[in-house]
């Protein structure tokens, strides 16, 4: 388990590091992630809270096709996955059951058109800070694995970290090891808290609070879950006037 | 030792089962169902922990959710009662924590610490997957469980289990995968929520959970969204601290 989160935190950073600007960094995560999961492609949408759609890149000029569809049509597995915090998995896009293929009348017909035969779409997500959603998407019909969904999830994960993270690596070109997933002696539920704690500290977005959480810890060279046990000791505060 | 009645058994599955209607909020249900357990066998606190894709058990609901409690619940993910319990398939029943020392090094004496004499787990099943546990701490003053107790927290348990699925027939396994991790994340915006209003209003994190719990209640909102709005609307914040 931990191994593979191992890979493939690295397969991202890797493409954070080696592509400067973020459509190419986008554009990277989506070969990565459609590489670990056996997929025929992938596709991110970036999104604002409002369901407004900022950019879009995808591991190919098909997928992005794919991708871009959802938006022309208004409806499709990353709208529902983003509006309903949850992954949305079809494993079989012609499936006509309102949970399967049915589910979407026009976006089904016009993706399998395309050569779609599963879909499976994943928040990307802390919480209630929401920056998007990553499609992955198979040219043959069948469920992930367990094996496969638990790496999606972490691809996720790991894509959020490294989205939050970009003005860092842009500054330092190096990706330092903060997250510790130290569950045992800061328990995770902490880092949230803290969260929501700078977010009132600077009067910020849920997410942008986790982007400063995290500068923080690469600034100080420290484990997030030490970093966020000080915030809420209130040994630590964030304030608006030193960025 | 504990003998229920059949009267108190009774009245606590209508009121559950009264409590599953169809716009439910999660979270909520699983306090009110850990809270329940709790009174029903004298125990000092009782938890549910899911178990995400990738093994890792995560806190979902308590009886009561201070920090130290909350702290007792995740530390399990490396050892514990509810670990074992999600492994076997089987509940752990009646460990007497101040010879536990042996089975789980690190757990044991923080719980003899906290001021829990006993622990039991029970699995939460779904078919021939166990996707959590429900853990019972016992004190001096009672939660040692008598045999006719087990197979009533065991269905408490298994009641937890059809909660989760929320919808009541699932046609998919990927339906349910898709709830668990809804369920896990609504739980990350109530400690985002927590955070917030703990530095808004200078409280602990424990009493802004009051604070929050008690405002739904008053309003008869769902728990969950109103953490939602917490960390997602300034304006909702706001109006909480004024309340």
């Amino acid at each position: 388990m931990e191994d593979r989160s191992a890979i493939i935190t690295d397969l991202i950073t890797r493409q954070a590091a080696a592509h400067g600007d973020r459509p190419g960094f986008l554009r990277g995560v989506c070969g990565a992630a459609a590489e670990v999961l056996s997929a025929s492609g992938a596709g991110i949408s970036i999104m604002t809270d409002d369901g407004t759609r900022g950019e879009t890149a995808a591991s190919d000029s098909a997928c992005e096709r794919i991708e871009e569809l959802q938006f022309i049509l208004g409806e499709g597995p990353c709208m529902d996955a983003f509006t309903s915090r949850r992954p949305v998995l079809v494993p079989d896009l012609g499936d006509p059951a309102p949970d399967a293929g049915g589910r979407w009348p026009f976006y089904t017909p016009a993706a399998s058109a395309g050569g779609l035969r599963a879909v499976f779409a994943f928040p990307l997500q802390i919480g209630a800070a929401r920056l998007g959603v990553l499609d992955v998407f198979r040219d043959r019909p069948g469920p992930l694995t367990a094996g496969e969904f638990a790496d999606a999830l972490t691809v996720a994960d790991v894509t959020v970290a490294a989205l939050l993270d970009r003005h860092v690596q842009a500054r330092d070109g190096l990706v330092r090891e903060i997250d510790d997933n130290n569950y045992a002696d800061g328990y995770r539920a902490q880092l949230f808290q803290a969260q929501g704690m700078v977010m009132v500290q600077l009067g910020v977005s849920l997410a942008e609070a986790m982007a400063r959480i995290r500068a923080h810890a690469y600034a100080q060279e420290r484990r997030l879950s030490d970093v966020a046990r000080d915030i809420v000791a209130r040994r630590l505060h964030f304030d608006t006037d030193k960025p | 030792m504990t003998t229920v009645s059949p009267e108190r058994l009774a009245k606590i599955f209508v009121e559950v089962a009264d409590t599953l209607v169809d716009d439910f909020d999660l979270i909520e249900f699983l306090q009110t169902l850990t809270d329940r357990a709790a009174s029903l066998v004298g125990a000092g606190a009782v938890g549910l922990l899911l178990a995400d894709e990738r093994g890792k058990l995560e806190f979902m609901a308590g009886s009561d959710e201070n920090v130290t409690l909350v702290e007792l619940f995740q530390l399990q993910t490396d050892e514990g009662p509810c670990l074992e319990a999600v492994r076997t398939g089987r509940p752990v029943i009646n460990v007497d924590l101040g010879a536990a020392a042996a089975r789980w090094p690190r757990f044991a004496p923080r719980a003899a610490a906290a001021g829990f004499q006993s622990v039991h787990a029970f699995p939460l099943r779904l078919r021939s997957q166990v996707i959590g546990a429900l853990n019972v701490f016992g004190t001096s003053l009672g939660g040692h469980l008598a045999e006719a107790d087990v197979p009533v927290i065991q269905a408490l348990t298994d009641v937890a289990a059809i909660a989760l699925l929320q919808e009541r027939a699932i046609r998919r396994g990927e339906v349910l995968s898709e709830q668990l991790q809804g369920a896990l994340n609504s739980r990350v915006v109530i400690e985002q929520a927590k955070g917030a209003v703990a530095q808004s209003m200078g409280l602990t994190v424990d009493d802004a959970f009051a604070v929050i719990r008690g405002y739904a209640r008053r309003h008869s909102w769902k728990l969950t969204d109103v953490a939602h709005a917490i960390v997602t609307d300034p304006e909702a914040l706001a109006r909480l601290k004024e309340s």
